[in-house]
């Protein structure tokens, strides 16, 4: 267990909870690593100010968690919400986390520190108890004080805390407020450091400076897998204060100043072995032809073979989803700098642990000589998992000796980042004509498993997700593959409630129970006006505790869709953030508007073909139809993430529409892929 | 700054002049950001397709990573650093902030600057003029509809204009 006169010699006096799971604390401390017991999950310190510092390895990429994570505290400390301070995704001062990502903070981080909140609120309790010498049940801890109503007397938690030097683990069981007593959580907040942010003050990485830093530039191979065969640095080593670093295959350039940084490595001649690779004309017969081991089904049930064989209704289709690209507005950005053999190097990163993992293999030392911070980043959406720039920048540093910045152009995130899964999903159905799914048969290669299981009430299934050796660099992205798989589902659950000739919100209905399910399709329906109009689309789906449904109107203008309206449902339990939910929610619709219609990577011999935004188009003003979103608040349900589930439902209900208004199916994403013709 | 014995470019900056000692071909954005170290507008294509660094040059809105600096000498250029007057922020400062217009962030500067632009010129746009003046700036978090309320809010605030 932590050395608690050391832990506290960090902070300085006043109160400290330590979230420790249960049953960890009498564990051993790993030594090797940073002054926190490996099974730390995050603390929270009161100082003698009243200060409410919470330290948590989750990081602030855009989604809110940075307010939402603060309220969690607030609600449960009872004390005003700008109070409270977080320190986040850094590894030294944070305790280990395994990223920000797959819609945890909410479901898991918050629970954790709104437990921690609540222990210190007990203890403030205590302390005003034994300080008044007080009947404890009779005080009240409110607006960051407590107070004895009898006495009238009010204590702040600061002079509570002032002078202590208490360290508590959460106990077992600790009473969180039920969300039907909220005060701060379930209310709008905004976004932390907005103000900075209008003003330009905010600094993300690729603002971060050091003293005496250079910058650095990397030389990229002319395609992937390339081997460095032969080069002249002579006219890039003839520029006053350049340095050229070459490692095997990495050739970087060290400049006093970004612009002749990159002027020294355009001045490099490089030439590359290059080896044969696919390109995305045969990717999906690539991806047939390329599967790994064989997959287990994630569902087996009842025997597809049977039910097919036996089926009124039958229907097969194919679907594809292509790669696409995170496209986060601030590229890939690092500082590093060494002393002493430690490295530090701010980045940004949903993975702060993780870049410390990287760096700490990439040059041989432990992870405790390794310290990454992570400053509010420029986005990520799944898409900032790796290190790529914290590793570059600390080759560079190394050699130079100085602190160096590396920043990724736009063409180098575009082609040297990676993307989001390109698939094929092949669906085998069968239903009776009366409108009952009885087999279902969904096998997803390459993309992905998230989501593959779905609400629907279906007898017989095999569902199965099948790896494939991907020909491009693929990683996570926002919702993983629900996106994929609930796009080719809901198709497909389109497609056959036309083979029975069924309304398509009445087949969804008739085919689940799922009270979640069937609660957001019904009031997206509803909201949107679901009827018999030509151009309407719906889709449902379900992840990570989360439900959506989605409706979309298009219209086809000059043989190109339009979307005219998109209606939302969404329900992920009790609402935290109402503000940021809907800020979330609105903003995935627009992001998948951009998978759904025209996002796609080209690449052919080891090269992406359209890595500049004036050939990738990601989603503009005028792209942005009216949206509505219904946020469905269950307070009786504990609250879920919310910044992926939200864009699993835009592609296939605007695909069902452009069925409905043109009939022709499209079962490709993006959907551009043929010309829909009213 | 990168020691070439340029002549140096002069350019007001937020009201202050500066003499860069830079190529006279580099990019605004990069004088800005590397030589005067003003960070708030942000880099996010170089190809003038996103608008994160959107600038004001006498008043017009541009992207300054196609904007070479031998092209703006003498000229007034603000930045978001230079948008709030005597204290108080810009009207569409407050609007953005008012209207939660953000999620990460990044694209915000150049979003209140080109905003601010276009109200300098139309004080009272329709929303489909705020939407076509904004096209060229994009939010990779997709938050166009508070952007445009911002822009509606701010307009309808009737305050001063850069």
């Amino acid at each position: 267990m932590l050395d608690r006169r050391e832990f506290l010699g960090t902070v300085g006096g006043g109160i400290v909870v330590l979230l420790v799971p249960e049953g960890a604390a009498a564990q051993q401390r790993d030594a090797a690593h940073n002054p926190f017991p490996p099974e730390l999950e995050a603390w929270l310190h009161i100082d003698e100010t009243g200060a409410v510092t919470v330290f948590t390895g989750k990081v602030e990429v855009g989604q809110g968690v940075r307010a939402s994570l603060a309220q969690a505290v607030a609600e449960e400390l009872r004390t005003p919400v700008a109070g409270v301070r977080l320190v986040m995704g850094d590894t030294a001062l944070t305790p280990y986390d395994m990223g920000t990502f797959g819609s945890r903070s909410t479901p898991y981080m918050a629970p954790q520190l709104r437990k921690a909140g609540a222990t210190a609120r007990e203890l403030l309790l205590d302390l005003a108890a034994e300080k008044w010498n007080a009947d404890r049940a009779t005080l009240v801890a409110s607006g960051g004080a407590v107070a004895d109503p009898k006495t009238a007397k009010v204590v702040s938690y600061g002079a509570l805390a002032a002078g202590r030097k208490l360290v508590h683990t959460i106990p077992g069981e600790v009473a969180l407020t039920p969300a039907d007593r909220w005060k701060v959580l379930g209310t709008p907040l905004p976004k932390a450091d907005a103000t900075a942010i209008v003003t330009g003050a905010l600094h993300y990485p690729s603002d971060m400076t050091r003293p005496g830093m250079l910058h650095g530039k990397i030389v990229r191979p002319a395609s992937f897998g390339a081997k460095l065969a032969s080069v002249d640095t002579s006219k890039a080593e003839a520029m006053p204060g350049v340095k050229v670093v070459r490692d095997g295959d990495f050739l970087g350039v060290i400049a006093p100043h970004p612009r002749l940084a990159a002027r020294a490595a355009a001045a490099i001649s490089a030439q590359w072995t290059e080896v044969p690779q696919p390109s995305n004309a045969d990717l999906f017969e690539y991806l047939r032809h390329n599967m790994e081991a064989t997959a287990r089904p994630e569902v087996e049930q009842g025997s597809v073979e049977k039910a097919l064989s036996e089926a009124e209704v039958k229907l097969t289709e194919t679907y594809t989803v292509a790669y696409i690209a995170h496209c986060p507005l601030e590229p890939r950005a690092a500082v590093a700098e060494w002393n002493d053999g430690d490295v530090t190097a701010w980045t940004g990163s949903q993975r702060p642990f993780g870049v410390r993992s990287e760096l700490a293999e990439e040059f041989g030392i432990p992870e405790q000589r390794v310290h990454v911070i992570v400053p509010d980043t420029g986005s990520g959406y799944g898409g900032k998992h790796s290190g790529e720039a914290a590793i570059e920048a600390a080759r560079l540093s190394k050699a130079a000796g100085k602190p160096v910045k590396v920043v990724w152009t736009r063409q180098e995130e575009f082609t040297w980042a990676y993307f989001r899964p390109a698939g094929v999903i092949e669906i085998h159905s069968a239903a009776t004509k009366a409108g009952a799914i009885t087999s279902w048969e969904h096998l997803n290669i390459n993309s992905g498993p998230a989501a593959i299981r779905h609400a629907y009430d279906i007898p017989n299934q095999r569902v199965t997700f099948q790896p494939a050796r991907s020909p491009l660099r693929q990683g996570s992205y926002r919702s993983l593959a629900a996106a994929a798989n609930t796009f080719a589902r809901e198709t497909h659950i389109d497609e056959l409630a036309h083979a029975v000739g069924a309304d398509p919100l009445e087949f969804r209905l008739a085919n689940t129970k799922d009270e979640r399910f069937r609660a957001v399709l019904r009031a997206a329906a509803e909201r949107f006006g679901w009827g018999k109009q030509k151009g309407c689309g719906i889709a449902a789906g379900w992840d990570k505790g989360s439900y959506v449904a989605t409706c979309a109107a298009v219209s086809i203008v000059d043989g190109k869709v339009r979307v005219d309206r998109v209606v939302e449902a969404f329900e992920c339990g009790a609402i935290v953030n109402p503000d940021g939910l809907e800020n979330q929610v609105t903003g995935a619709i627009i992001q998948g508007l951009g998978g759904a219609l025209f996002e796609a990577i080209e690449f052919a011999k080891g090269r992406i073909l359209n890595s500049r935004l004036a050939r990738y188009r990601v989603p503009r003003q005028s792209d942005v139809p009216p949206i509505e979103t219904v946020l469905l608040n269950r307070k009786d349900l504990p609250s879920a993430g919310a910044g992926e589930t939200p864009i699993i439902g835009i592609a296939p209900a605007i695909g069902n529409a452009i069925f409905s208004a043109t009939g022709t199916r499209l079962r490709s994403l993006p959907l551009k892929s043929t010309e829909p013709r009213p | 700054m990168t020691g070439e014995g340029h002549m140096p470019t002069e350019i007001i900056v937020n009201g202050v002049r500066h003499a860069v000692d830079a190529e006279p071909e580099a990019p605004l954005l990069s004088v800005l950001r590397d030589d005067l170290e003003l960070t708030g507008t942000k880099y996010g294509c170089g190809e003038g397709q996103c608008g994160a660094c959107t600038v004001l040059i006498d008043g017009a809105p541009a992207h300054s990573c196609i904007t070479r600096l031998a092209s703006v000498a003498g000229k007034r250029i603000t930045t978001i650093e230079g948008l709030a007057a005597g204290g108080r922020l810009h009207p569409v400062q407050e609007a953005f902030l008012h209207a939660g217009a953000m999620q990460c962030g990044y694209c915000t500067a150049g979003m209140i600057v080109a905003s601010a632009g276009l109200l300098a010129s139309n004080p009272n746009p329709s929303e489909a003029q705020i939407k076509q003046a904004l096209e060229g700036n994009i939010c990779r978090c997709g938050t166009y509809p508070r952007i445009v309320g911002a822009v509606r809010m701010a307009a309808r605030s009737g305050g001063p204009h850069a």
